[in-house]
C-alpha cells in the first residue's frame, strides 16, 4: 500500500511540475515536450486507479498521435518569442476570466459529486467488481449498449470535422505531375514498343 | 527487518533479476544482429563480409562498439543540448521497454498485463519521438528533413498496424499477450497449425510491410536516406549518442519481430503438438521465429530499392488502410455469422 501511495505522490507531483513547465518554458518545442511528460504522468495515475485501458488509450491517442502532430506543427512554425510576450498585459484580464470560470466550474462539479443530494445515488450505482470484469470489457459493455447513440454521434462529429478540414484545405494546382500507378501497371510493351526486323545493309524506311 | 526484506526489498531485487534476464540476451542479440546483417547481405552480394576480427569475424560487433566508445562526442552549434542527448536515450529505452510484456514461454514474462497488446502498440507508436527530437535538436537541415519525413511516415503506418492488431485480437478475444498465444494453439481444420498467419495471410503481409515502415527499415528508410539526406536525423550524432540510436534501431527490429511472432506466428508454440516438435523448449521456438522475421528484414534490405516519398504515402493511406479496414469488417462479419466470437 505504501508503494502505491508513494507512486501516486510521485506521479501527481511530476504531473504538476510538467504542467507548470508547459506554461513557463520559453521555447514552444520544450513546452510540447513537457506536455508529453505530463500526459505520461496522467497515464501513470490512471494505472494506479486500476484503469489500464484508459491509461493505454491516453498514451496511444494523446502521446502517440495528437502530441506528435503538435510537435510537428510547433517545430515548423517560426515563432518569435518576444512577439508572443508583447501582448501579455493586454490579454491578462481575458485569460484570468477564462481561467476563473473554468476553476469555478471544476469546483462546482467536484463539490456536486461530494455534497449534492442526488450524488449518493450516483456513487452507490453498481460499479462492477474490478476483479470480476476487466476494464476493457466493462467500457465496451457500457459504450456499445447504454451510450451507443451518443458514441456514434461523437464518431459522426469527428468524421464531419475531418472531411471539413480536408475540403477547406484542399486545393488543386495546375501543372502538378502525379503518378497514376494503375496507368503504369496497365502499360504493355505493345503500347509503346515496336520490334522491327532490320536486314543488314539496309536502314529503316 | 525480515518483513521489510520479504515485502519490499526481495520483490525489487527479483524484478531487477528478471529484467537482466531479458536485457542481456537482447543486447547480445542486437550485437550479433548487426553482424548477421553484414554477413547475410555480403553473402547475397557475393562478398565475404567481416572476417578479420575473431573467428569468422565473430568479434566484429565488439570491435565496432569499442571504436564508437572512444570517439569524441560532438554537440553542434545552436543545438538544444538536453533534447539532443535525450533523443537517442528515448529511442533506446523505448525499444527495451516493450519487452516488459512480451511472453517468451508460458509464464516467462516480466509483467503479464491484461492490456498487453495496447501497451505494445503504445510503445511502438512512441518511437517517433526519438527521431523527431533528434531532428529538431540537431539544428541541421538534413536532420530536420529526416525528422519530418519520419513523423509523417510513422503516423501513417501506425493506423494500419492498429487496425490489423484489432483484427487479430478480435479473433483471439483477448488483449493479454500470453492468452493471445494460447488462443493460437487450436489447430485449424484439425490439420494446419492454428497460427494466425494462415487465416489472416493478407494481413500478415500488410502487417510485416507496415512494421518495416514503422522501424524505418529499407525500403522505407526515408528518414535516413543517405543518398538524399546524408544520414537524416542522425547526421549530427557521433560516439555514444550515435551508438544508442544504432542499438535502438536494431533492438526495435527485434522487438517488432517478437510482436509479429506473437500476433501471427504463434509465439512459443510449436507448429504441431507432437513428439519431436513439442520437446523443443518454447523459448527456442520463439527465438527461431524472431530470427526468421529478422532474416526477412535483412533479405528485404538486400532486395528492394527505396520508395519515393509520395509512393510511401500512397501505399500507407490508399492501399494498406482500406485493405486492413475491409479485412477488419470481413473478420467481424465472419465471427458473428458463424457464431465463432470468442467468449
Amino acid at each position: 500500500m505504501i508503494a502505491a501511495t508513494l507512486a501516486f505522490y510521485l506521479f501527481s507531483a511530476l504531473a504538476i511540475v510538467g504542467a507548470l513547465n508547459v506554461i513557463f518554458q520559453r521555447n514552444p518545442v520544450h513546452s510540447v515536450l513537457w506536455l508529453i511528460f505530463t500526459f505520461f504522468n496522467a497515464a501513470g495515475l490512471f494505472v494506479l486507479l486500476g484503469a489500464e485501458f484508459v491509461a493505454m488509450i491516453l498514451v496511444i491517442v494523446y502521446v502517440g498521435a495528437v502530441a506528435v502532430l503538435f510537435l510537428f506543427v510547433v517545430m515548423m512554425l517560426d515563432i518569435n518569442i518576444t512577439m508572443v510576450r508583447e501582448g501579455f498585459l493586454k490579454y491578462l484580464p481575458v485569460g484570468l476570466l477564462v481561467g476563473g470560470i473554468l476553476l469555478a466550474e471544476l469546483i462546482t462539479v467536484f463539490a456536486g459529486w461530494v455534497m449534492s443530494d442526488s450524488a449518493d445515488v450516483l456513487r452507490a450505482a453498481p460499479a462492477p467488481d474490478p476483479s470480476a470484469i476487466s476494464n476493457t470489457e466493462a467500457l465496451g459493455l457500457i459504450l456499445y449498449t447504454d451510450y451507443i447513440y451518443v458514441f456514434q454521434a461523437a464518431g459522426i462529429i469527428l468524421l464531419v470535422a475531418m472531411i471539413g478540414s480536408i475540403v477547406l484545405t484542399h486545393r488543386t494546382r495546375a501543372g502538378v505531375r502525379k503518378q497514376v500507378i494503375g496507368d503504369q501497371n496497365a502499360r504493355r510493351p505493345s503500347d509503346t514498343l515496336e520490334v522491327v526486323k532490320v536486314e543488314s545493309g539496309k536502314g529503316l524506311q | 527487518m525480515a518483513e521489510l526484506w520479504i515485502n519490499y526489498i526481495w520483490p525489487v531485487v527479483w524484478i531487477v533479476i528478471q529484467i537482466l534476464m531479458f536485457l542481456v540476451p537482447i543486447l547480445l542479440g542486437v550485437a550479433y544482429l548487426t553482424y548477421a546483417e553484414r554477413k547475410i547481405i555480403s553473402a547475397m552480394q557475393m562478398r565475404l563480409g567481416p572476417n578479420v576480427v575473431g573467428w569468422f569475424g565473430l568479434l566484429q560487433p565488439f570491435a565496432d562498439a569499442l571504436k564508437l566508445l572512444t570517439k569524441e562526442t560532438v554537440l553542434p552549434t545552436g543545438a538544444s543540448p538536453v533534447v539532443f542527448f535525450l533523443a537517442p536515450m528515448i529511442t533506446f529505452s523505448l525499444a527495451m521497454l516493450a519487452w516488459a510484456v512480451i511472453p517468451v514461454n508460458p509464464g516467462w514474462v516480466i509483467s503479464d498485463l491484461n492490456v498487453g497488446v495496447l501497451y505494445l502498440f503504445a510503445i511502438s507508436s512512441l518511437g517517433v519521438y526519438g527521431v523527431v527530437m533528434a531532428g529538431w535538436a540537431s539544428n541541421s537541415r538534413y536532420a530536420f528533413l529526416g525528422a519530418m519525413r519520419s513523423a509523417a511516415q510513422m503516423v501513417s503506418y501506425e493506423v494500419s498496424i492498429g487496425f490489423i492488431m484489432i483484427t487479430v485480437l478480435m479473433t483471439a478475444g483477448t488483449l493479454n499477450l500470453s492468452a493471445l498465444v494460447e488462443a493460437q494453439s487450436e489447430p485449424l481444420f484439425g490439420v494446419l497449425p492454428g497460427w494466425y498467419f494462415i487465416p489472416h495471410l493478407p494481413m500478415f503481409i500488410v502487417f510485416f510491410v507496415s512494421v518495416l515502415a514503422e522501424t524505418n527499415r529499407h525500403p522505407f528508410d526515408l528518414p535516413e536516406a543517405e543518398s538524399e539526406l546524408v544520414a537524416g536525423f542522425m547526421t549530427e550524432y557521433s560516439s555514444m549518442s550515435f551508438a544508442l540510436f544504432f542499438l535502438g534501431e536494431y533492438a526495435n527490429m527485434i522487438m517488432m519481430s517478437g510482436m509479429v511472432s506473437i500476433l501471427f506466428l504463434g509465439g512459443w508454440l510449436p507448429p504441431y503438438d507432437v513428439a519431436p516438435l513439442n520437446l523443443i523448449p518454447g523459448v527456442v521456438w520463439f527465438a527461431a521465429k524472431i530470427a526468421f522475421c529478422l532474416f526477412v528484414f535483412i533479405w528485404v534490405r538486400a532486395t528492394f530499392p527505396r520508395y519515393r516519398y509520395d509512393q510511401l504515402m500512397r501505399l500507407g493511406w490508399k492501399v494498406f488502410l482500406p485493405l486492413s479496414l475491409i479485412w477488419l469488417a470481413l473478420t467481424a462479419g465472419f465471427l458473428v455469422y458463424f457464431d465463432k466470437v470468442p467468449a
